[in-house]
């Protein structure tokens, strides 16, 4: 099937701030349409002010001409993106790279608080820094444990 | 898609909305560097950027029902002073922190009441991108919120500060409840809401803050109007001289 090669090859594309975790992981890509010899991806940004945008739809375009297809059209769509879309292995490889993946949307709340965990060290003894990062999607914890700054990717 | 007479006053409506966040993004990015704290730093770059892209996203909605084959950026940098549709306020120079916070917060909680209900429009488009829009608003009125209670309880200074940058915003804050002449049209077709209930919902949050911290809504009966119209003060024709200037040098080069 070619869509199925199209997912394949959308799986090469990563998001450039968080290198770890691919676009069909991330949960952008909403709809693949093949129809004759044209290809339309219709992606739909994190936050609408990412501006990783512009450098992912020139990779999708690169990846696919590179494995032979043509005619390419990428389209933005504003669909209500939300961190539910990630998976557990993707959570997981967020982890490993050292950001401390988004909690459940219906997390159990203690004192007010989502508890959030040191991706380094798994400690809970942690304190928001600064509620806005390097990205629109992460903010800055601070680990009491380890005594480390780790970022949070912020369930939305 | 609907009839040609609400395709038109849609456009209006988004470009207005979209000026509003462009200019207010432009003028929250000139902290960057330049703020008290490093987070606050950051913050206003973040708050700048979301605000720029829920500009973009807007605009792309409305270029699309306008169909004339004018891009987002267009709109941005190609259109004149009188042109541009978004209320004063957002256009005020960014002032000391106390006055880029107050603005920030009234401005917020209007933005965060007015795309709640454009969650449930009638025009799907619109519905769609603010479930998105709105869940960025709120985080950001939080981070205002916050603010306002820290420097209204703060110092003697921090509440003198805050003060008088309410004093003197005031009058800049019933235009955000005018949407020029496309307003009843489109209320009447569930497309919009009815900015009186806004301005309600707005009131009550605003004085419930102010009312935990001390500082008071002045009482004056001048209120500016006619950004919507085309009308600015001085302040705009300048911010978009140093925001349009590289596009319009260079008008179709690619990078």
């Amino acid at each position: 099937m070619v869509k199925k090669k199209v997912f394949e090859i959308l799986s090469q594309v990563f998001d450039p701030e968080i290198p770890v975790v691919n676009i069909v992981e991330l949960g952008i890509i909403k709809e693949v349409i093949c129809e004759n010899n044209s290809i339309e991806i219709k992606i739909s940004p994190t936050y609408s002010g990412c501006p990783a945008m512009n450098i992912i739809e020139d990779d999708i375009k690169f990846q696919l001409q590179k494995n032979g297809f043509e005619n390419i059209v990428v389209t933005k769509v504003f669909s209500n993106w939300t961190t539910e879309l990630l998976s557990n292995e993707t959570k997981e490889k967020l982890k490993s790279y050292g950001i401390a993946p988004p909690n459940r949307i219906n997390a159990i709340e203690i004192n007010n608080e989502k508890k959030i965990f040191c991706p380094k060290c798994n400690s809970s003894k942690t304190n928001l820094k600064s509620k806005y990062g390097s990205t629109a999607c992460k903010s800055f914890y601070y680990c009491e444990n380890c005594l480390e700054m780790f970022e949070y990717f912020k369930e939305t | 898609m609907f009839e040609k007479k609400i395709e038109e006053n849609l456009f209006q409506l988004l470009v207005q909305i979209a000026d509003d966040k462009l200019i207010l993004g432009h003028r929250l990015s000139e902290w960057c560097g330049h703020a008290p704290i490093l987070e606050e730093d950051i913050a206003l770059a973040n708050i700048a950027l979301d605000n720029i892209g829920q500009a973009n996203s807007l605009y792309q909605i409305a270029v699309k029902l306008e169909n004339k084959n004018r891009s987002e950026d267009e709109l941005a940098f190609f259109r004149d002073e009188r042109e541009f549709r978004n209320i004063q306020i957002v256009e005020l120079p960014k002032g000391d922190f106390a006055f880029t916070i107050v603005r920030q917060f009234l401005y917020d909680n209007f933005s965060f009441l007015l795309f709640q209900k454009f969650c449930d429009s009638n025009f799907i488009e619109l519905s769609d991108v603010s479930k998105k829009i709105v869940k960025e608003i709120s985080y950001n009125l939080r981070h205002s919120k916050e603010w306002i209670l820290r420097l209204g309880i703060g110092t003697e200074e921090s509440k003198f500060n805050t003060q008088k940058a309410i004093d003197k915003i005031w009058e800049f804050t019933n235009e955000m409840f005018e949407f020029g002449n496309v307003e009843n049209f489109l209320i009447e077709k569930n497309i919009i809401p009815n900015l009186d209930t806004i301005k309600t919902d707005w009131e009550l949050s605003v004085k419930k803050i102010f009312d935990n911290t001390n500082l008071q809504i002045p009482n004056i009966s001048y209120f500016a109007s006619g950004g919507r119209n085309g009308f600015h003060t001085e302040y705009l024709g300048y911010l978009l001289a140093e925001m349009q200037i590289v596009a319009r040098s260079n008008p179709n080069v690619k990078w």
